[in-house]
Protein backbone atom coordinates (compact mmCIF):
# COMPACT_ATOMS: atom_id res chain seq x y z
CA UNK A 1 0.00 0.00 0.00
CA UNK A 2 1.62 3.23 -1.15
CA UNK A 3 2.11 5.80 1.52
CA UNK A 4 1.19 9.33 0.50
CA UNK A 5 1.48 12.33 2.78
CA UNK A 6 0.79 15.94 1.87
CA UNK A 7 2.28 18.65 4.05
CA UNK A 8 0.17 21.75 3.63
CA UNK A 9 -2.56 24.12 4.67
CA UNK A 10 -6.02 23.63 3.12
CA UNK A 11 -6.71 27.35 2.88
CA UNK A 12 -3.58 27.85 0.76
CA UNK A 13 -4.19 27.77 -3.01
CA UNK A 14 -0.86 26.00 -3.53
CA UNK A 15 -1.82 23.13 -1.22
CA UNK A 16 -5.28 23.12 -2.78
CA UNK A 17 -3.79 22.58 -6.25
CA UNK A 18 -2.18 19.35 -5.06
CA UNK A 19 -5.27 18.20 -3.12
CA UNK A 20 -7.37 18.74 -6.25
CA UNK A 21 -4.93 16.65 -8.34
CA UNK A 22 -4.87 13.79 -5.80
CA UNK A 23 -8.67 13.80 -5.43
CA UNK A 24 -9.15 13.92 -9.20
CA UNK A 25 -7.01 10.79 -9.52
CA UNK A 26 -8.83 9.13 -6.60
CA UNK A 27 -5.60 8.80 -4.63
CA UNK A 28 -5.84 8.39 -0.85
CA UNK A 29 -3.51 10.55 1.15
CA UNK A 30 -2.91 11.94 4.60
CA UNK A 31 -2.95 15.73 4.94
CA UNK A 32 -0.50 16.86 7.58
CA UNK A 33 -1.48 20.39 8.50
CA UNK A 34 1.52 22.67 8.87
CA UNK A 35 1.76 25.73 11.08
CA UNK A 36 3.69 27.99 8.72
CA UNK A 37 4.84 30.14 11.64
CA UNK A 38 6.24 27.09 13.40
CA UNK A 39 7.44 24.71 10.70
CA UNK A 40 7.70 21.03 11.53
CA UNK A 41 11.01 19.13 11.41
CA UNK A 42 9.43 16.97 8.68
CA UNK A 43 8.81 20.02 6.49
CA UNK A 44 12.30 21.43 7.04
CA UNK A 45 13.80 18.04 6.25
CA UNK A 46 11.59 17.44 3.18
CA UNK A 47 12.01 20.90 1.65
CA UNK A 48 15.33 22.20 2.97
CA UNK A 49 15.80 24.59 0.02
CA UNK A 50 12.57 26.59 0.26
CA UNK A 51 11.13 25.37 3.60
CA UNK A 52 7.65 25.83 2.09
CA UNK A 53 4.41 23.95 1.67
CA UNK A 54 3.06 22.05 -0.15
CA UNK A 55 5.32 19.00 -0.10
CA UNK A 56 4.14 15.61 -1.32
CA UNK A 57 5.87 12.66 0.30
CA UNK A 58 5.36 9.43 -1.67
CA UNK A 59 6.87 6.31 -0.14
CA UNK A 60 9.22 8.48 1.87
CA UNK A 61 10.40 10.55 -1.11
CA UNK A 62 9.58 14.29 -1.04
CA UNK A 63 8.47 16.32 -4.06
CA UNK A 64 8.26 20.12 -3.80
CA UNK A 65 6.75 22.99 -5.83
CA UNK A 66 3.01 22.61 -6.48
CA UNK A 67 3.06 22.52 -10.31
CA UNK A 68 6.02 20.05 -10.28
CA UNK A 69 4.00 17.92 -7.84
CA UNK A 70 0.99 17.98 -10.18
CA UNK A 71 3.08 16.73 -13.12
CA UNK A 72 4.43 13.99 -10.83
CA UNK A 73 0.90 12.99 -9.81
CA UNK A 74 -0.20 12.93 -13.46
CA UNK A 75 2.75 10.71 -14.45
CA UNK A 76 2.50 8.35 -11.48
CA UNK A 77 -1.16 7.61 -10.88
CA UNK A 78 -3.95 6.23 -13.06
CA UNK A 79 -7.17 8.17 -13.47
CA UNK A 80 -8.29 11.19 -15.53
CA UNK A 81 -5.37 12.96 -17.24
CA UNK A 82 -4.51 16.39 -15.94
CA UNK A 83 -2.29 17.32 -18.90
CA UNK A 84 -3.48 16.47 -22.43
CA UNK A 85 -1.85 13.59 -24.31
CA UNK A 86 -0.74 15.48 -27.43
CA UNK A 87 2.70 17.15 -27.06
CA UNK A 88 1.56 20.40 -28.70
CA UNK A 89 -1.54 20.63 -26.48
CA UNK A 90 0.70 19.91 -23.48
CA UNK A 91 3.01 22.75 -24.52
CA UNK A 92 0.05 25.15 -24.75
CA UNK A 93 -1.16 24.03 -21.30
CA UNK A 94 2.33 24.49 -19.80
CA UNK A 95 2.72 27.90 -21.47
CA UNK A 96 -0.51 29.22 -19.95
CA UNK A 97 0.19 27.58 -16.58
CA UNK A 98 3.58 29.33 -16.48
CA UNK A 99 2.08 32.68 -17.47
CA UNK A 100 -0.68 32.37 -14.87
CA UNK A 101 1.63 31.14 -12.10
CA UNK A 102 4.75 33.26 -12.75
CA UNK A 103 3.18 36.49 -13.94
CA UNK A 104 -0.55 36.83 -13.26
CA UNK A 105 -0.73 35.45 -9.73
CA UNK A 106 2.06 37.56 -8.13
CA UNK A 107 0.85 40.72 -9.91
CA UNK A 108 -2.75 40.14 -8.85
CA UNK A 109 -1.54 39.46 -5.32
CA UNK A 110 0.26 42.79 -5.17
CA UNK A 111 -2.72 44.58 -6.74
CA UNK A 112 -5.08 43.27 -4.07
CA UNK A 113 -2.85 42.95 -1.01
CA UNK A 114 -0.08 45.44 -1.68
CA UNK A 115 0.17 49.05 -0.58
CA UNK A 116 0.83 52.48 -1.98
CA UNK A 117 2.74 52.92 -5.22
CA UNK A 118 3.54 49.22 -5.55
CA UNK A 119 -0.17 48.41 -5.42
CA UNK A 120 -1.09 51.08 -7.98
CA UNK A 121 1.59 49.89 -10.39
CA UNK A 122 0.48 46.27 -9.93
CA UNK A 123 -3.15 47.23 -10.61
CA UNK A 124 -2.15 48.81 -13.93
CA UNK A 125 -0.13 45.73 -14.91
CA UNK A 126 -3.04 43.54 -13.86
CA UNK A 127 -5.42 45.26 -16.23
CA UNK A 128 -3.10 44.44 -19.14
CA UNK A 129 -2.71 40.83 -17.98
CA UNK A 130 -6.47 40.40 -17.57
CA UNK A 131 -6.99 41.68 -21.12
CA UNK A 132 -4.65 38.93 -22.36
CA UNK A 133 -6.51 36.30 -20.33
CA UNK A 134 -9.88 37.64 -21.43
CA UNK A 135 -8.79 37.36 -25.05
CA UNK A 136 -7.49 33.80 -24.60
CA UNK A 137 -10.82 32.75 -23.08
CA UNK A 138 -12.88 34.28 -25.89
CA UNK A 139 -13.72 30.98 -27.54
CA UNK A 140 -13.31 28.50 -24.73
CA UNK A 141 -14.86 27.70 -21.40
CA UNK A 142 -11.60 26.85 -19.62
CA UNK A 143 -7.91 27.28 -20.41
CA UNK A 144 -7.97 23.51 -20.94
CA UNK A 145 -10.86 23.76 -23.45
CA UNK A 146 -14.16 22.11 -22.48
CA UNK A 147 -12.67 20.63 -19.33
CA UNK A 148 -10.58 21.97 -16.46
CA UNK A 149 -6.90 21.37 -17.15
CA UNK A 150 -3.37 22.01 -15.97
CA UNK A 151 -3.50 25.75 -16.68
CA UNK A 152 -6.87 26.18 -14.94
CA UNK A 153 -5.42 24.61 -11.80
CA UNK A 154 -2.42 26.93 -12.01
CA UNK A 155 -4.99 29.75 -11.98
CA UNK A 156 -6.97 28.40 -9.01
CA UNK A 157 -6.08 31.36 -6.81
CA UNK A 158 -7.20 33.78 -9.52
CA UNK A 159 -10.51 31.95 -9.84
CA UNK A 160 -11.45 31.46 -6.20
CA UNK A 161 -9.16 33.29 -3.80
CA UNK A 162 -8.87 36.64 -5.59
CA UNK A 163 -12.64 37.21 -5.81
CA UNK A 164 -12.95 36.61 -2.06
CA UNK A 165 -10.04 38.97 -1.33
CA UNK A 166 -11.68 41.67 -3.47
CA UNK A 167 -14.96 41.30 -1.56
CA UNK A 168 -13.15 41.39 1.78
CA UNK A 169 -11.27 44.54 0.77
CA UNK A 170 -14.51 46.24 -0.26
CA UNK A 171 -13.07 47.30 -3.63
CA UNK A 172 -14.22 45.31 -6.66
CA UNK A 173 -12.53 46.21 -9.92
CA UNK A 174 -12.43 42.90 -11.77
CA UNK A 175 -15.90 43.10 -13.30
CA UNK A 176 -17.67 41.26 -16.08
CA UNK A 177 -18.17 44.57 -17.89
CA UNK A 178 -14.42 44.99 -18.22
CA UNK A 179 -13.41 41.30 -18.54
CA UNK A 180 -16.49 39.31 -19.60
CA UNK A 181 -14.72 36.11 -20.70
CA UNK A 182 -12.41 36.04 -17.70
CA UNK A 183 -15.29 36.51 -15.27
CA UNK A 184 -17.31 33.80 -17.04
CA UNK A 185 -14.31 31.46 -16.68
CA UNK A 186 -14.10 32.27 -12.96
CA UNK A 187 -17.80 31.48 -12.53
CA UNK A 188 -17.49 28.23 -14.48
CA UNK A 189 -14.38 27.19 -12.59
CA UNK A 190 -15.89 27.74 -9.15
CA UNK A 191 -19.10 25.96 -10.06
CA UNK A 192 -17.88 23.02 -12.11
CA UNK A 193 -18.29 19.58 -10.61
CA UNK A 194 -14.58 18.70 -10.89
CA UNK A 195 -13.68 21.58 -8.59
CA UNK A 196 -16.68 22.68 -6.51
CA UNK A 197 -16.70 19.91 -3.91
CA UNK A 198 -12.97 20.30 -3.26
CA UNK A 199 -12.87 24.06 -2.71
CA UNK A 200 -12.07 25.30 0.81
CA UNK A 201 -14.65 27.20 2.82
CA UNK A 202 -15.54 30.55 1.25
CA UNK A 203 -16.67 31.91 4.63
CA UNK A 204 -13.44 30.93 6.34
CA UNK A 205 -11.37 32.60 3.65
CA UNK A 206 -13.55 35.72 3.67
CA UNK A 207 -13.24 36.06 7.44
CA UNK A 208 -9.48 35.54 7.26
CA UNK A 209 -8.97 38.28 4.66
CA UNK A 210 -11.49 40.63 6.19
CA UNK A 211 -9.63 40.59 9.51
CA UNK A 212 -6.37 41.07 7.62
CA UNK A 213 -7.73 44.25 5.99
CA UNK A 214 -9.18 45.50 9.28
CA UNK A 215 -5.92 45.04 11.16
CA UNK A 216 -4.03 46.77 8.36
CA UNK A 217 -6.44 49.71 8.50
CA UNK A 218 -6.50 49.90 12.32
CA UNK A 219 -4.77 52.92 13.87
CA UNK A 220 -1.30 51.95 15.06
CA UNK B 1 8.73 13.35 -37.73
CA UNK B 2 11.06 13.43 -40.75
CA UNK B 3 10.06 16.06 -43.26
CA UNK B 4 8.16 18.18 -40.77
CA UNK B 5 9.73 21.59 -40.73
CA UNK B 6 11.36 22.81 -37.52
CA UNK B 7 12.30 26.47 -37.18
CA UNK B 8 13.89 28.24 -34.24
CA UNK B 9 13.52 31.99 -33.86
CA UNK B 10 16.19 33.29 -31.52
CA UNK B 11 19.00 35.65 -30.65
CA UNK B 12 22.65 34.56 -30.76
CA UNK B 13 23.56 35.98 -27.32
CA UNK B 14 20.45 34.75 -25.52
CA UNK B 15 21.01 31.84 -23.11
CA UNK B 16 17.33 30.93 -23.46
CA UNK B 17 17.82 30.45 -27.20
CA UNK B 18 20.97 28.43 -26.42
CA UNK B 19 18.88 26.03 -24.31
CA UNK B 20 16.77 25.18 -27.33
CA UNK B 21 19.78 24.84 -29.68
CA UNK B 22 21.30 22.38 -27.19
CA UNK B 23 18.15 20.26 -26.95
CA UNK B 24 17.72 20.12 -30.74
CA UNK B 25 21.42 19.33 -31.34
CA UNK B 26 21.53 16.60 -28.67
CA UNK B 27 18.61 14.89 -30.38
CA UNK B 28 20.09 15.40 -33.84
CA UNK B 29 17.01 17.28 -35.06
CA UNK B 30 17.40 19.26 -38.29
CA UNK B 31 16.11 22.79 -38.05
CA UNK B 32 16.23 26.23 -39.63
CA UNK B 33 17.46 29.05 -37.46
CA UNK B 34 16.21 32.62 -37.85
CA UNK B 35 18.21 35.29 -36.02
CA UNK B 36 15.95 37.99 -34.63
CA UNK B 37 17.24 41.53 -34.81
CA UNK B 38 16.35 42.68 -31.30
CA UNK B 39 14.80 45.18 -30.61
CA UNK B 40 13.39 45.27 -34.16
CA UNK B 41 11.23 42.21 -33.75
CA UNK B 42 9.98 40.50 -36.88
CA UNK B 43 6.26 40.19 -37.68
CA UNK B 44 6.75 36.41 -37.30
CA UNK B 45 7.79 36.73 -33.64
CA UNK B 46 4.90 39.05 -32.87
CA UNK B 47 2.53 36.61 -34.54
CA UNK B 48 4.00 33.47 -32.92
CA UNK B 49 4.37 34.87 -29.41
CA UNK B 50 1.76 37.61 -29.06
CA UNK B 51 1.66 37.30 -25.26
CA UNK B 52 5.35 37.95 -24.51
CA UNK B 53 6.72 39.02 -27.94
CA UNK B 54 9.99 37.28 -27.00
CA UNK B 55 12.45 34.75 -28.31
CA UNK B 56 13.02 31.86 -28.39
CA UNK B 57 10.06 30.49 -30.29
CA UNK B 58 10.07 27.03 -31.84
CA UNK B 59 7.81 26.59 -34.85
CA UNK B 60 7.11 22.94 -35.65
CA UNK B 61 5.02 22.13 -38.66
CA UNK B 62 3.63 25.67 -38.61
CA UNK B 63 2.70 25.57 -34.89
CA UNK B 64 4.52 27.97 -32.55
CA UNK B 65 5.72 27.11 -29.04
CA UNK B 66 7.07 29.84 -26.75
CA UNK B 67 8.95 29.82 -23.40
CA UNK B 68 12.28 27.98 -23.45
CA UNK B 69 11.46 25.39 -20.76
CA UNK B 70 8.08 24.65 -22.35
CA UNK B 71 9.93 24.20 -25.66
CA UNK B 72 12.41 21.79 -24.03
CA UNK B 73 9.59 19.61 -22.68
CA UNK B 74 7.90 19.71 -26.11
CA UNK B 75 11.11 18.61 -27.85
CA UNK B 76 11.53 15.80 -25.30
CA UNK B 77 7.97 14.55 -25.82
CA UNK B 78 7.96 14.86 -29.61
CA UNK B 79 11.37 13.32 -30.39
CA UNK B 80 11.66 10.48 -27.92
CA UNK B 81 15.17 9.24 -28.82
CA UNK B 82 18.17 10.39 -26.73
CA UNK B 83 15.97 11.36 -23.79
CA UNK B 84 17.14 14.26 -21.63
CA UNK B 85 14.61 13.70 -18.84
CA UNK B 86 14.89 10.53 -16.74
CA UNK B 87 12.23 7.84 -17.12
CA UNK B 88 11.34 7.60 -13.43
CA UNK B 89 8.66 10.16 -12.39
CA UNK B 90 10.43 10.96 -9.10
CA UNK B 91 13.72 11.68 -10.89
CA UNK B 92 11.79 13.77 -13.44
CA UNK B 93 10.22 15.77 -10.61
CA UNK B 94 13.68 16.36 -9.10
CA UNK B 95 15.02 17.59 -12.47
CA UNK B 96 12.05 19.96 -12.90
CA UNK B 97 12.46 21.21 -9.31
CA UNK B 98 16.10 22.12 -9.86
CA UNK B 99 15.50 23.79 -13.20
CA UNK B 100 12.77 25.88 -11.56
CA UNK B 101 15.22 26.77 -8.76
CA UNK B 102 17.70 28.02 -11.36
CA UNK B 103 15.10 30.07 -13.23
CA UNK B 104 13.41 31.50 -10.15
CA UNK B 105 16.45 32.09 -7.94
CA UNK B 106 19.81 31.88 -9.76
CA UNK B 107 18.96 33.68 -13.00
CA UNK B 108 17.43 36.81 -11.38
CA UNK B 109 20.44 36.87 -9.04
CA UNK B 110 22.97 36.78 -11.88
CA UNK B 111 21.06 39.27 -14.03
CA UNK B 112 20.41 41.48 -11.00
CA UNK B 113 24.14 41.60 -10.20
CA UNK B 114 24.69 42.72 -13.79
CA UNK B 115 22.08 45.47 -13.86
CA UNK B 116 21.98 46.88 -10.32
CA UNK B 117 24.47 49.12 -8.52
CA UNK B 118 25.52 49.96 -4.98
CA UNK B 119 23.97 48.27 -1.96
CA UNK B 120 21.23 46.63 -4.01
CA UNK B 121 23.87 45.01 -6.24
CA UNK B 122 25.87 43.76 -3.26
CA UNK B 123 22.78 42.23 -1.68
CA UNK B 124 21.69 40.51 -4.90
CA UNK B 125 25.22 39.24 -5.60
CA UNK B 126 25.44 37.74 -2.08
CA UNK B 127 22.10 35.93 -2.60
CA UNK B 128 23.25 34.78 -6.05
CA UNK B 129 26.39 33.24 -4.54
CA UNK B 130 24.36 31.51 -1.82
CA UNK B 131 22.05 30.02 -4.44
CA UNK B 132 25.00 28.85 -6.54
CA UNK B 133 26.43 27.18 -3.42
CA UNK B 134 23.15 25.31 -3.07
CA UNK B 135 23.57 24.08 -6.65
CA UNK B 136 27.15 23.04 -5.86
CA UNK B 137 25.78 20.93 -3.00
CA UNK B 138 23.35 19.21 -5.33
CA UNK B 139 25.93 18.64 -8.10
CA UNK B 140 28.40 17.16 -5.60
CA UNK B 141 31.08 15.04 -7.24
CA UNK B 142 29.12 14.53 -10.48
CA UNK B 143 30.23 16.02 -13.81
CA UNK B 144 26.63 16.57 -14.86
CA UNK B 145 23.33 16.89 -13.01
CA UNK B 146 22.14 14.09 -15.30
CA UNK B 147 24.74 11.93 -13.50
CA UNK B 148 26.43 9.82 -16.18
CA UNK B 149 25.06 11.72 -19.14
CA UNK B 150 23.81 15.20 -20.06
CA UNK B 151 20.30 15.67 -18.74
CA UNK B 152 17.48 18.20 -18.49
CA UNK B 153 19.16 20.34 -15.83
CA UNK B 154 22.43 20.42 -17.79
CA UNK B 155 20.69 21.51 -21.00
CA UNK B 156 18.49 24.04 -19.21
CA UNK B 157 21.04 25.51 -16.82
CA UNK B 158 24.77 24.80 -17.38
CA UNK B 159 24.98 28.13 -19.25
CA UNK B 160 24.58 30.04 -15.98
CA UNK B 161 28.20 29.30 -15.07
CA UNK B 162 29.49 30.95 -18.24
CA UNK B 163 27.13 33.90 -17.84
CA UNK B 164 27.89 34.29 -14.11
CA UNK B 165 31.62 34.40 -14.89
CA UNK B 166 31.05 37.02 -17.61
CA UNK B 167 28.90 39.14 -15.28
CA UNK B 168 31.51 38.78 -12.55
CA UNK B 169 34.24 40.05 -14.84
CA UNK B 170 32.21 43.03 -16.09
CA UNK B 171 31.00 44.30 -12.70
CA UNK B 172 34.07 43.07 -10.78
CA UNK B 173 32.09 40.96 -8.32
CA UNK B 174 32.95 37.26 -8.03
CA UNK B 175 29.88 35.07 -8.35
CA UNK B 176 31.43 31.68 -9.17
CA UNK B 177 34.07 30.94 -6.56
CA UNK B 178 36.36 28.05 -7.60
CA UNK B 179 37.18 27.29 -3.95
CA UNK B 180 33.60 27.23 -2.71
CA UNK B 181 32.15 25.73 -5.92
CA UNK B 182 34.80 23.32 -7.28
CA UNK B 183 32.31 21.19 -9.23
CA UNK B 184 30.09 23.99 -10.45
CA UNK B 185 33.00 26.01 -11.85
CA UNK B 186 33.70 23.22 -14.39
CA UNK B 187 30.07 22.29 -15.12
CA UNK B 188 29.61 24.37 -18.30
CA UNK B 189 32.94 23.18 -19.78
CA UNK B 190 32.19 19.57 -18.84
CA UNK B 191 28.98 19.71 -20.86
CA UNK B 192 30.71 21.26 -23.90
CA UNK B 193 33.54 18.73 -23.77
CA UNK B 194 31.18 15.79 -23.45
CA UNK B 195 29.17 16.86 -26.50
CA UNK B 196 31.12 18.55 -29.31
CA UNK B 197 27.82 19.11 -31.13
CA UNK B 198 26.91 21.55 -28.34
CA UNK B 199 30.27 23.33 -28.44
CA UNK B 200 29.75 24.01 -32.17
CA UNK B 201 26.52 25.93 -31.58
CA UNK B 202 27.63 27.81 -28.44
CA UNK B 203 28.96 31.35 -28.93
CA UNK B 204 32.60 31.73 -27.76
CA UNK B 205 32.96 33.22 -24.29
CA UNK B 206 35.04 36.20 -25.45
CA UNK B 207 32.38 37.18 -27.99
CA UNK B 208 29.69 36.98 -25.29
CA UNK B 209 31.91 38.99 -22.94
CA UNK B 210 32.36 41.79 -25.50
CA UNK B 211 28.66 41.83 -26.29
CA UNK B 212 27.67 42.03 -22.63
CA UNK B 213 30.30 44.69 -21.89
CA UNK B 214 28.64 46.84 -24.55
CA UNK B 215 25.21 46.06 -23.14
CA UNK B 216 26.38 46.99 -19.64
CA UNK B 217 27.78 50.33 -20.86
CA UNK B 218 24.35 51.10 -22.34
CA UNK B 219 22.61 50.21 -19.05
CA UNK B 220 24.96 52.42 -17.03
CA UNK B 221 24.57 55.31 -19.50
CA UNK B 222 20.77 55.16 -19.50
CA UNK B 223 20.65 54.90 -15.69
CA UNK B 224 22.67 58.07 -15.25
CA UNK B 225 20.55 60.20 -17.63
Amino acid sequence: MAEIKLLGVSLSPFTHRVEWALKTKGVEYELIVEDTKNKSPLLLESNPIHKKIPVLIHNGKPICESMVIIEYIDETFEGPSILPKDPYERAIARFWAKFLDDKCLPTMGKALLGEGEEQEKAKEECVELLKILDNELKHKKFFGGDQIGFADIAANALAFWMGIIEEASGVIWVTSEKFPNYCAWRENYNNCSQVKEYLPSRDELFTHFQSRFHSAAAPK
Amino acid sequence: MAGEKVKLLGYWASPFTLRVHWALKLKGIEYDYQEEDLPNKSPLILQCNPVHKKIPVLVHDGKPIAESLVILEYIEETWKHNPILPEDPYERAKARFWVKFVDDKCVPGIFGTFSKVGEEQRKIAKEARENLKILEGELGKKRFFGDTKIGFMDVAAAWIICWAQIVGEIVDIKLVDAEEMPSLVSWFQNVLEAAPVLKECTPPKDKLLEHNKGFHKMLVASAST
